[in-house]
């Protein structure tokens, strides 16, 4: 069709938050993990000496343990870590006041779209940028309540038992290979309280982004959500494109009391050159609910499977997760729930959308433990499939080990229908916008669940995405 | 009753894009402004393979003769481009298009129909949605349902004369719209397509049915008779009656 063809000239369809700014460095660690590298950021952020024995101790895990063989392609990641800095410091200090954040960080975030206007609404806002919280205004509201925001560093420094209370309880070093390299450099991430009894109408939303070339980001990010409250945590992240490859692997640790409600969403679109490894884990304890919500969009590779351990009598745990790749990329997501108590209830549901080249997989683990009798767990998974070329697998893992329990799963593939097509161009939609509105109802029942401008954004993701998709 | 017709095919032939066997062999009809045309046949007779291809489906090929509309050339149009244009084909199979409601559809197809860079008024379309719901004697809930998924075949039928109703084509196509339906479900969807030429008497309608019943309640002004890929009879209203007595066996004997 020559209409695409000129889409694809003007290069509308290529990443379309293809830009760098310039900004230098306040502090660079040399390329490469080591021991030196960890001691350079444990002494830079001047910390305790338990966190650098912690640090180390992570190192020396990283070290012994292999490469995970399954999954996505991980064969030319060695290479990688050898090249990335694990550690880029922008900023000498945190900047509470949006008037001091520096004019070539807002313009970055103004190009992503985020109007300054909305700065006044979205008020509480926490923003990454690259390894530190360089933009942090906490709404007053959240500060009479007591609830705690907080760059992961200033919630070590500021609030140091809580912190250490809960610091790695939920993910401990050992739970695999990048969670021990992250516990080993992490830096940036939220630290988040909300006391008990606490709601929040308002979500506490990060918007973070990598920037140096080559730099591998490690956040971290632990929330505590004390009995009976209620809050919504929104993540999302967006990176430029470069030649090299780039590494991301965060750890996020949420501890869920008893009674408590808290839903977790993450939007990552990463350039399609990165490594994207995430472990991110809640512990959800009696009568408490947990929600995943979480879109995986860019990225080379993503291997993330966002979990719930149901510790507790009637805890409910839930994940949602829209998967998409395009050309080159592989997304290897979905989600585990452990049920180790009784009357525990847990459902995933997974939609993947794959184009071109694509791959797709879901990989979910269901596990009920003897003695968490009426358990019950659903998981449903969908596929998209645009072309011919696209390709899609699941790995449901189940394991019960109590008959009083209830699991079902449900898996589904489809494959855009010329039969659709047809319909929807004789009511005049060229071929892009019909395959967009045909990905668009597919994501929907998970899509509608997001706050307004993420729905939005994603729409419009998916429309570029899908300009491509044609011809 | 026009001079230059709507819609003009000439000696089409046509047949499965992917196979070799001819479906059409060889039609020729002439559609004028606002006239009602009924093209009736036997299964298998190509009648439905003849709405496909003047809406441009992608799974035929014409392989000889030509199809003008209002004077040009549309067999290389693709089939937004023809809908653009103002043909409009009511699918004997309406196709589920699940999570997407029947107005956001309805948006977005208006939306195309934008100049480039023109936004559709949302409120308009509302109110237009609105009304042409309330002409058609339906609930307004009903739009907000997702396209055609789990619906029954009325409720489909009713769809596609909504979405009619809202594009205002100048020719439309009804592909076997009262396959599947009781009789009620049938007279709802023939007063539809009733009102909305009474509106607009200048559109054109191409019925295809199997069955006279239909034409109990659409009154066509010509009607012809397909067997085996060719139009046989061509004529008033009285070929319908014809066919209602004496059935397609005489047609099939009479055809060369």
């Amino acid at each position: 069709m020559p209409q695409n063809d000129t889409i694809q000239d003007l290069g509308l369809d290529e990443y379309q938050y293809h830009f760098i700014t310039e900004d230098e460095p306040v502090f660079r660690s040399g390329r490469g993990l080591n021991e030196k590298v960890v001691r350079e950021i444990s002494a830079q952020k001047d910390e305790p000496e338990w966190m650098l024995e912690f640090r180390l101790k992570a190192l020396e895990i990283y070290n012994a343990k292999p490469m995970p063989t399954w999954g996505g392609d991980l064969s030319n990641l060695e290479n990688v870590l050898d090249e990335i800095y694990f550690y880029v410091r922008p900023q000498e200090k945190m900047e509470r006041s949006w008037d001091d954040v520096p004019p070539n960080i807002k313009e970055t975030f103004e190009r992503l779209g985020i109007p300054e206007a909305e700065q006044k609404v979205l008020a509480g806002v926490g923003a990454q940028y690259e390894s530190e919280m360089v933009y942090h205004s906490l709404k007053k509201e959240w500060d009479e309540k007591g609830v705690i925001f907080d760059s992961i560093e200033d919630g070590l420094k500021n609030h140091p038992e809580l912190f250490r209370e809960h610091f790695g309880t939920v993910i401990p070093s050992a739970d695999n290979k990048f969670s021990a390299m992250n516990s080993a450099v992490w830096s940036g991430g939220s630290f988040v309280y909300i006391p008990k009894g606490v709601e929040l109408d308002t979500p506490l939303q990060a918007y973070f982004r990598v920037n140096q070339e080559q730099m591998g980001q490690f956040e971290r990010t632990l929330i505590i959500a004390d009995e009976g409250s209620k809050a919504h945590y929104i993540e999302g992240c967006t990176a430029p494109v470069y030649s090299t490859e780039s590494f991301h692997s965060g750890v996020i640790e949420i501890v869920v009391k008893p009674g408590a409600h808290f839903r977790y969403t993450t939007i990552q679109n990463w350039s399609n050159n990165m490594y994207n490894l995430v472990t991110q884990r809640a512990l959800v304890h009696e009568n408490a609910t947990m929600e995943w919500l979480d879109g995986n969009l860019g990225s080379k590779l993503t291997m993330k499977y966002p979990s719930c351990y149901l510790m507790g009598e009637g805890a409910h745990g839930s994940i949602l997760s829209i998967a998409y790749s395009g050309d080159g990329q592989h997304q290897d997501t979905g989600g585990k729930v452990i049920h180790a108590a009784p009357n525990t209830t847990s459902q995933i549901v997974s939609k993947s959308i794959s184009k071109g080249t694509g791959r797709s997989t879901y990989r979910g683990l269901c596990q009920v433990h003897e003695g968490a009798i009426n358990s019950k767990s659903n998981v449903e998974c969908d596929a998209l499939l645009i072309n011919d070329t696209s390709r899609t697998d699941t790995y449901p893992y189940i394991e019960i080990e109590e008959k009083k329990s209830n699991i079902g799963h449900e898996a589904t593939v489809s494959k855009v229908g010329d039969e659709q097509l047809f319909y929807l161009m004789s009511r005049g939609m060229d071929e892009a916008e019909a395959m967009a509105l045909i990905v668009r109802g597919f994501i929907e029942p998970i899509a509608k669940l997001l706050p307004l401008e993420y729905a939005v954004e994603l729409n419009r993701l998916i429309e570029l995405e899908m300009e491509g998709s044609v011809g | 009753m026009s001079d230059t017709p709507i819609l003009s095919i000439r000696d089409v032939h046509a047949k499965v894009a992917d196979e070799d066997t001819e479906i059409l062999h060889g039609v020729d009809l002439e559609l004028g402004k606002g006239e009602i045309h009924a093209i009736m046949g036997p299964n298998g007779s190509g009648k439905s393979t003849l709405a496909k291809i003047l809406a441009g489906h992608p799974g035929y090929e014409v392989t000889a003769g030509s199809i003008t509309y209002k004077g040009e050339d549309i067999l290389e149009a693709e089939p937004d481009e023809r809908s653009k244009a103002g043909i409009f084909l009511a699918f004997q199979y309406p196709v589920e298009i699940p999570g997407v409601s029947i107005a956001n559809f309805l948006r977005t197809a208006l939306q195309s129909r934008e100049e480039e860079g023109g936004e559709l008024d949302l409120f308009d379309f509302q109110d237009e949605l609105l009304a042409r719901m309330e002409l058609l004697g339906m609930d307004a809930s009903f739009a907000e349902r997702p396209v055609n998924d789990g619906f029954s075949g009325g409720e489909k039928k009713r769809n596609e004369i909504l979405q009619m109703a809202m594009l205002r084509p100048e020719l439309a196509l009804m592909d076997e719209t009262d396959s599947g339906l009781d009789i009620d479900a049938l007279q709802v969807v023939a007063d539809g397509v009733n009102k909305l030429h009474q509106e607009n008497p200048d559109m054109t309608v191409l019925i295809i049915t199997h069955y006279q019943r239909l034409l109990n309640y659409l009154k066509p002004h010509f009607v012809h008779v397909m067997v085996k890929g060719k139009l046989v009879r061509s004529g008033g209203p009285e070929v319908a009656e014809e066919l209602e007595a004496r059935g397609y066996e005489e047609f099939k004997t009479v055809e060369a």
